[in-house]
């Protein structure tokens, strides 16, 4: 831990206000720049979250191993064995691994971060903070175990003998773009959740609806080519479709549909910024 | 103007009531409702019941003063004080702060109980607005204050109440804002603590030319703590003054105040879906008793009444007995009997006192109903009680009544033993 210390008490040279207490009418500032001077707060919520959740669990990191892993294997035996779903190309568990990493990280994300305002109401009702830094935590944290099953991966494609290709410097952009989706639903979900607990039972079905609706277990190229587009609506498909053209060299990547993915996602955010925004100050009087 | 720490200018803050009552509503509840009042337009719910929580509230405080709120519940002191913070905005009106900010409106905020006490030091500190380095720096002293070295890295939840709150108060004590707001905090914690604490707030408020706003229903510690007093009465100022002054006239309101009907008390707190509407004091033959005795059987009977057509579960229904600020004895159901009880329509509640333990002198009651977590009702000195002295000890003897005070008055025997030079 460093030692240094930035800031004792600002002293107050000039007279202006430093902050201004008033009915908020506006409902186009985001105030992303509170949001940055939060860091330090958004850091800590994170770490707090990782570490609680391994505190709990019996058998800690083990999880975050076995739980992909484990899904794997099924969808292995089911789809790849059973149902004889094609691969393009590849082994069947690391085609299916190397849509499981984005898709696993996506669905824990919304899943903590859809309730996360209502499961923090606490610090909500008595305390200031930009109130952006409770779901954009939520939605961090699973990043932790995208890491883990990353390395898992790399693991796997040594025991398969697939070699990457460059477009694996394409994988962080698929991963923020990952991000930004998981951020931009959790806007939504998580205001909606604190006016309606009804939303925070529904996250499950949603994510388990949205799974067949991304190509987790099969591959892109069974969609038809003409709904293709409009199937690409869906920001994972790009996202999904991108870790596997940049780590398995898929041959046919579809970059009309990751194109897609960008802009979905970015209207997605921007609209979630918008509603939050919008819906935030009533937070601590209903919550 | 330069020394302006905090100027509020016709503050007000209203809450909808409807809403409020609406806010566990689910979404098909919504819907439902949606098509109902589209197939049936005539049959609108009636026009929602707003709450003035405050109301065109305006002072000015200079830095470095030490600002005490009181008031009844609900009077509008813990709003003012969230609406400062910036958790809240206000309806109308606005503040001007110049500083920066801490807030300390409840003990442990942000803690978790799986953490250690030093991974609750950096998180706490960091959710009341310090930076890293800053509890890096402070980290040993804040230690050192909450005393418990031992337990740095025990879970938080193997801590006994004691050194939980001292842990959770010694991070924000160290909190280093130009400008403190204090809700009812130091309410908790044991007596030797709370004066440290005060200490440490009052010190760093001299020597740092801090500002404080501190609420709290506890005259004396105000009238330590405070240069200045405000007095907010259902949601307005009603007296702004010297700290001496403005107590006084606050306490012989309260007398006042507990003469009207309980039932039409809005200086209440809770969700209110049961309400404590009565209570009263009938002797061991449910005879009314007007002047309870020492030592006499009293059965406290609370008269509830319930949102109609709501069931409210595993309530517990408490009343304590206190006078100004010492609270002489707690009565609740769940203390003697582990049965929850469901309350609905309306009824009474009987905590009967076997043997009423004190001594001649006038009481406060205050009511408290809480289902689960939920606080439902709570009425500070909803009613009055006066004693009068009777023979407790069977004995025909008394408290010494030249002895100043009331008191509880406890069973006791005593033995005698002489040295008899054969000690075992």
């Amino acid at each position: 831990m460093s030692l240094v210390h930035t800031a004792a008490i600002p002293s107050l040279t000039d007279n202006q206000p430093v902050v201004l207490i008033r009915p908020r009418t506006g409902w186009l500032s985001f105030d992303l720049e509170a949001v940055y001077r939060y860091r330090g707060l958004l850091y800590f919520l994170v770490w707090r979250d990782v570490l609680v959740r391994y505190k709990q669990a019996a058998i800690g990191i083990t999880w975050v191993v076995l739980q992909p892993l484990l899904t794997m294997v099924v969808f292995t035996v089911i789809f790849g064995l059973f149902a004889k779903l094609p691969s393009d190309g590849s082994p069947y568990p690391i085609f299916a691994f190397t849509a499981l990493l984005p898709w696993n990280y996506f669905s824990q994300a919304i899943a903590r971060s859809g309730i996360s305002l209502v499961s923090n109401s606490n610090l909500i009702s008595k305390v200031y903070f930009p109130r952006l830094i409770i779901p954009i935590s939520g939605a961090l944290g699973p990043l932790v175990d995208f890491a883990v099953s990353f390395v898992i991966l790399l693991g796997m494609m040594a025991w398969y003998r697939v070699a990457p290709t460059w477009g694996v410097l394409a994988l962080p952009f698929f991963t923020l773009l990952a991000v930004v989706t998981a951020v931009a639903v959790s806007l939504y979900l998580s205001a909606l959740n604190v006016k309606y607990r009804d939303v925070g039972q529904a996250i499950p079905f949603l994510i388990q609806f949205w799974m067949y609706a991304s190509p987790v277990v099969y591959s892109l190229h069974l969609v038809p080519a003409k709904w293709r587009l409009l199937y690409g609506l869906n920001p994972m498909v790009g996202v999904i479709e991108g870790f596997r053209w940049a780590l398995l060299g898929n041959a046919r990547p579809d970059f009309a549909v990751m194109a897609m993915g960008v802009v979905v996602a970015s209207v997605l955010l921007l609209g979630g910024l918008v509603y939050f925004k919008r819906t935030e100050r009533f937070f601590a009087d209903i919550i | 103007m330069n020394s302006i720490a905090i100027c509020a200018e016709h503050l007000s803050k209203v809450y909808d009531i409807g809403a409020r009552q609406e806010r566990y509503n689910t979404l098909r509840d919504r819907l439902s409702s949606g098509l109902r009042s589209l197939t049936r337009w005539k049959n609108r719910p009636a026009a929602s019941n707003k709450f003035w929580a405050l109301r065109d509230v305006s002072f000015d405080v200079p830095r470095g003063e030490i600002v005490g709120f009181v008031g009844r519940n609900g009077a509008g002191k813990s709003t003012l004080l969230k609406l400062l913070s910036r958790i809240t905005d206000p309806t109308d009106g606005l503040a001007r702060i110049y500083g920066r900010v801490g807030s300390l409106l409840e003990v442990g905020t942000g803690f978790h109980s799986e953490l250690t006490g030093r991974e609750n030091i950096y998180l706490s500190g960091a959710i009341l607005g310090m930076s890293k380095g800053e509890i890096d720096r402070k980290l040993e002293q804040i230690i050192d204050f909450a005393e418990i070295e031992k337990f740095v890295d025990t879970p938080v939840k193997r801590y006994s109440s004691g050194m939980y709150v001292r842990l959770a108060f010694a991070v924000a004590a160290h909190l280093e804002t130009e400008i403190l707001l204090v809700d009812e905090v130091l309410a908790v914690g044991d007596a030797a603590f709370q004066k440290k604490c005060l200490g440490q707030m009052g010190e760093v408020a001299n020597k740092e030319g801090r500002t404080v706003l501190f609420v709290s229903h506890n005259m004396a510690m105000i009238h330590n703590l405070c240069q200045r007093v405000i007095w907010l009465k259902d949601g307005r100022i009603a007296r702004d003054g010297a700290p001496s002054d403005v107590i006084s006239s606050y306490l012989a309101e309260l007398s006042q105040m507990s003469s009207t009907p309980l039932a039409h008390r809005t200086d209440r707190q809770g969700r209110g879906d049961v309400r404590a509407v009565a209570v009263e004091l009938r002797d061991a033959t449910d005879n009314a008793l007007g002047h309870p005795v020492s030592g006499q059987q009293v059965i406290f009977r609370l008269h509830y009444r319930t949102e109609p057509g709501k069931v409210i579960r595993n309530c517990r229904v408490c009343i304590t007995v206190h006078k100004a600020e010492a609270l002489y004895f707690l009565l609740s159901t769940d203390l003697v009997d582990k049965t929850q009880i469901d309350l609905e329509g309306e009824g009474t509640i009987d905590l009967v006192v076997p043997e009423l333990p004190l001594t001649a002198g006038n009481y406060d009651l205050t009511t408290f109903i809480q289902s689960g977590p939920d606080v439902q009702d709570w009425v500070d000195r909803a009613a009055e009680m006066s004693v009068i002295d009777g023979d407790f000890y069977g004995t025909g003897r008394n408290y010494p009544p030249d002895w100043r005070g009331a008191t509880v008055l406890v069973h006791h025997s005593w033995r005698h033993q002489k040295y008899s030079g054969q000690l075992l």
